[in-house]
């Protein structure tokens, strides 16, 4: 056998641990990258363009890739998306440019994400800079929050000359791309590298500082010009059901946490599984149980298939990975056994009346309770809303709808120095990094066109060099 | 089955598929084994002159991730000693006595080496000549190959010497790198040849390295032109074939012809055949991808004969020469306007940006959504009033029959250029030109 033959092992029971938490996607070989970006067909106002929230131009980038311009290619995508990297492997893109790929219906669509991260990967790997700071305009912006949303705020006023200074209560800042995308789909590394490029711009981040508790807000507006607000939301809800104190019962965020931040041989995982919920959140703790090496893990969801939150190629994810799933199910308790989980009792639904969210409401069906036996419970039930942080912006006028915090559509808040942003202002639509990416951007151009008078679509232009 | 088998001026094949004078037809080894695999014939490769090699010798031209579509060589005649040569073409010629094997053959431009060659050669029993007036690098600087092609008192004087002795046919075979093919074709028939083949390769520089700024193919840091063949040469062979075919002289002389040049599939076969080539000949296909193409080239024709009724060869061979015209013979008339089938457009657009950027500014982008529900995105239409019938749409349209050219009636005069200015000579001033728009219905704008 040739030396260089290395043959592809697809059985999980085949690969390490370690292989077990490589990117599920491998990256691009530049032929492949070429090949891909040769069958793009360089649409005229392309409709992928058109979908993506921060609007890259992406029949430019692809072209660019195709001719050998892959550094160009990266100027690009980082122009409009200072997370390209990050975007490039977390997006739905099967919901946002190659869903609207005019190749979509009759053959496959463009790999976009794919092609994306190619020529992010090839500016990252050669540590290639596209931007410097702007000339000091003498004008200071706070940032509160150092997910996507704040270092793409802090990236682009960086650009126009402000003063930026990032407060993270973490050790590291990036938000949910450093802590919260599950691994395989986005190791930590590319997320950092994001991080040290805003601070390259001069960006100062500082880690370990909260809200609240390090510093209020009313020292912030002293010391700044404006503060962008871009906190994200918080850990996932108490089910309020008995047992939820049990030993084996876990937080799904932390659950992701901790493939990001510890040793892959030192996390704990049961034998058999049960994560609660049906969002993305879930299937990633699913799937991550399963690669870790749980035997059966198991999804309960209290309503149909048809009415799951997250995206249908997770849920195709789930599957191949050999997740099931329990629908129209209910936990009512979670049993123990010396403090230990030991099963969840769960009973049937059945599809009612629709809700106010329009969806079919789930009835109890009676008499119907069951046991799953488990060693270990995710819940992955979504993320409380901000209400600490909230409740201390009250008092400067800032408004909440349905709990999150209520901006226009320039990201400003009813306090004039205050602008927010990312997965705390979602109050309707899909929260994701790049919308978060988005908001990050306008707020910088609505805060460069109030303090410095920038006119909004200069500064946006500004901002794209 | 039809029968694929030709007569080409006397050489007989069993299919008119026949290795060129090149690489593959190096050797016995090769060209018995490209017989066993089906090719009819083999013109092998070019013995004469004494001649050494150079590496490397090839230089390609890549597009898009396809390898190949166009490719050049430095390499020269057969450096392989001529006694070996020839003991081996009588070799392959006693193994597969109803195959055509061909000795192409060039030496330097002296009566006696001409026929001297021929009469060895014509000792193994092969079945006619190839005369290499085309090879344009290395032999052509040693006043061989296309130096000799290139002047027609040359390619006759050369083609009489031989004809003086050969007992077998002789085909001519013609350089593209001239002013005008036709004029060493006509030299070659006034010469006595049975039959041409062309083209032979045409001059080229491939490329530069943008690291190294060494050309390619790069020859210890050196490179010069050489000749480049491959799918990429397809339109100026069949240009110069049917300027060849069509002309009235090589046409009432019946002289058959051998195409080549980007010979790829049986399709590419076929148009050349259509064009009035008799036997085809491919070289940069079988360095591509080996001799094994040619089951599908015999079995790609046959079923295509089938399908379309034609039961050899020559009911179709020439058979689009009688199109083959002129642009002042044209009908001015035909008019044509671009539609676009909605139900097949993806809306790429590229039809839109296309015409507005680089054509004649007629389609515009428009909703056509009957609701105001989703925004939709719009769609590219034909303002078939300005349309000019250019076809560059349908070009540029990624999608099978999306756009389609179709043929109206304006009521415009079906009339060439030629009877116009015969009738009319004064629309060969703007003023009168316009004044004769205006009554032939021809609005520019």
């Amino acid at each position: 056998m040739a030396e260089h033959y290395k043959p592809t092992k697809y059985k999980a029971w085949e690969l390490t641990l370690e292989e077990r938490f490589q990117e599920v996607y491998p990256p691009f070989s530049q032929r492949d990258a070429v090949l891909e970006a040769n069958r793009c067909l360089y649409c005229h106002d392309a409709p992928c363009m058109v979908a993506c929230p921060t609007g890259i131009d992406i029949p430019t980038f692809i072209r660019k890739i195709a001719t050998g311009n892959v550094k160009g290619s990266a100027k690009t995508i980082l122009e409009s998306n200072l997370m390209g990297a990050t975007c490039a492997r977390v997006c739905p893109v099967q919901v946002l440019c190659e869903g609207d790929c005019v190749l979509h219906a009759d053959e496959k669509p463009i790999a976009i994400g794919r092609l994306q991260r190619y020529a992010t990967d090839y500016a990252n790997e050669k540590g290639i800079r596209f931007f410097k700071a702007g000339q000091p305009n003498g004008k200071k912006v706070a940032v509160v929050g150092g997910g996507p949303a704040g270092l793409s705020c802090g990236g682009e006023l960086a650009k126009l000359g402000f003063a930026v200074t990032i407060y993270e209560k973490k050790v590291w800042a990036g938000g949910l791309s450093t802590y919260g995308i599950v691994v395989f789909r986005e190791p930590v590394e590319v997320s950092l590298a994001e991080v040290k490029m805003i601070e390259e711009l001069g960006v100062t981040i500082r880690n370990g500082i909260e809200i609240g508790k390090d510093l209020t807000f009313e020292e912030l507006l002293a010391e700044n010009d404006a503060i962008f607000v871009s906190i994200g939301l918080g850990n996932v809800p108490e089910m309020e059901i008995p047992g939820e104190d049990l030993d084996g019962v876990h937080d799904g965020l932390d659950f992701v946490e901790e493939t990001k931040t510890e040793a892959l041989n030192t996390i704990k995982f049961g034998k058999r599984v049960c994560v609660v919920g049906a969002g993305n959140t879930a299937i990633d703790c699913a799937t991550i149980a399963r690669r870790l090496g749980a035997e059966r893990v198991t999804m309960i969801y209290r309503r149909s298939e048809a009415e799951m939150p997250a995206y249908h190629f997770e849920y195709e994810f789930a599957l191949k990975e050999g997740v099931s799933f329990m629908f129209l199910t209910q936990p009512v308790e979670i049993l123990g056994k010396d403090g230990k989980v030991h099963g969840v009792k769960c009973v049937r639904m059945d599809l009612g009346q629709p809700d106010a969210s329009g969806r079919r409401r789930p009835v109890h069906v009676p008499d119907s309770e069951f046991v799953v036996p488990c060693d270990m419970l995710i819940k992955a039930i979504g993320q409380v809303k901000p209400e600490g942080v909230i409740s201390m912006l009250t008092p400067f006028g800032i408004e909440t709808e349905k709990g999150y915090i209520k901006v226009d559509e320039h990201n400003r808040t009813a306090h004039s120095k205050i602008f927010a942003g990312g997965d705390c202002i979602r109050s309707h639509g899909e929260a994701s990094t790049v919308m978060a990416v988005q908001d990050g951007k306008i707020a910088a151009a609505s805060m460069a066109e109030q303090l410095v008078g920038v006119a909004r679509p200069l500064a946006e232009a500004v901002s794209k060099r | 089955m039809p029968d694929l088998s030709i007569d080409f001026c006397g050489i007989k094949s069993p299919n008119p598929f026949w290795l060129a004078s090149a690489p593959p037809a190096n050797s016995g080894y090769q060209v018995q084994k490209a017989f066993e695999q089906g090719w009819g014939g083999a013109v092998w490769k070019t013995i004469g002159a004494p001649v050494l090699n150079v590496c490397n010798r090839y230089g390609t031209m890549d597009y898009k991730g396809s390898k190949i579509i166009g490719l050049n060589n430095v390499e020269l005649i057969s450096d392989r000693p001529i006694e070996l040569n020839l003991k081996e073409m009588a070799e392959a010629k006693r193994n597969f006595p109803h195959h055509a094997i061909v000795a192409s053959i060039m030496v330097e431009s002296k009566k006696e080496a001409w026929q001297e060659i021929v009469k060895r050669t014509e000792q193994t029993g092969i079945d006619g000549f190839e005369l290499n007036f085309g090879c344009p690098h290395g032999m052509s600087e040693r006043g061989m190959g296309s130096a000799m092609g290139q002047v027609p008192e040359y390619t006759r004087m050369v083609t009489e010497w031989v004809m003086e002795v050969a007992t077998k046919p002789v085909i001519v075979k013609l350089t593209p790198n001239v002013t005008d093919i036709v004029l060493p074709a006509r030299a070659a028939l006034l010469g006595g040849a049975s039959g041409l083949s062309l083209i032979n390769t045409i001059n080229s520089v491939m490329g530069v390295d943008l690291d190294t700024f060494e050309l390619q193919p790069n020859v210890g840091g050196k490179g010069g032109h050489g000749g480049y063949a491959g799918p990429a040469v397809k339109p100026i062979a069949l240009h110069l074939l049917s300027a060849v075919a069509a002309d009235p002289d090589i046409l009432n002389s019946r002289l058959p012809i051998s195409g080549m040049g980007g010979v790829e599939t049986w399709r590419d076969a076929v148009e050349f055949m259509l064009l009035g080539a008799t036997s085809v000949q491919v070289c940069t296909a079988v360095m591509h991808w080996g001799f094994r193409i040619v089951e599908d080239m015999i079995e790609g024709m046959s079923n295509w004969m089938e399908e379309k009724g034609f039961e050899t060869c020559n009911d179709f061979i020439g058979k689009s020469l009688p199109r083959v015209s002129n642009f002042g013979d044209f009908d001015l008339g035909f008019q044509s306007v671009a539609r676009i089938n909605h139900d097949k457009c993806i809306q790429c657009n590229l039809c839109y940006i296309a015409c507005n950027d680089a054509a004649h500014q007629c389609i515009d982008l428009k909703s056509l959504q009957i609701t105001d529900e989703a925004k939709e995105r719009l769609w590219p239409v034909v303002r078939e009033e300005d349309c000019v019938g250019c076809d560059l749409c349908s070009r540029v349209c990624p999608v099978d029959d999306c756009i389609t050219m179709v043929e109206i009636d304006t009521g415009r005069p079906h009339i060439t250029w030629n009877e116009l200015v015969k009738s009319k000579p004064e629309v060969l001033e703007w003023e009168e030109m316009e004044a004769y728009r205006e009554t032939a219905n021809i609005h520019i704008h």
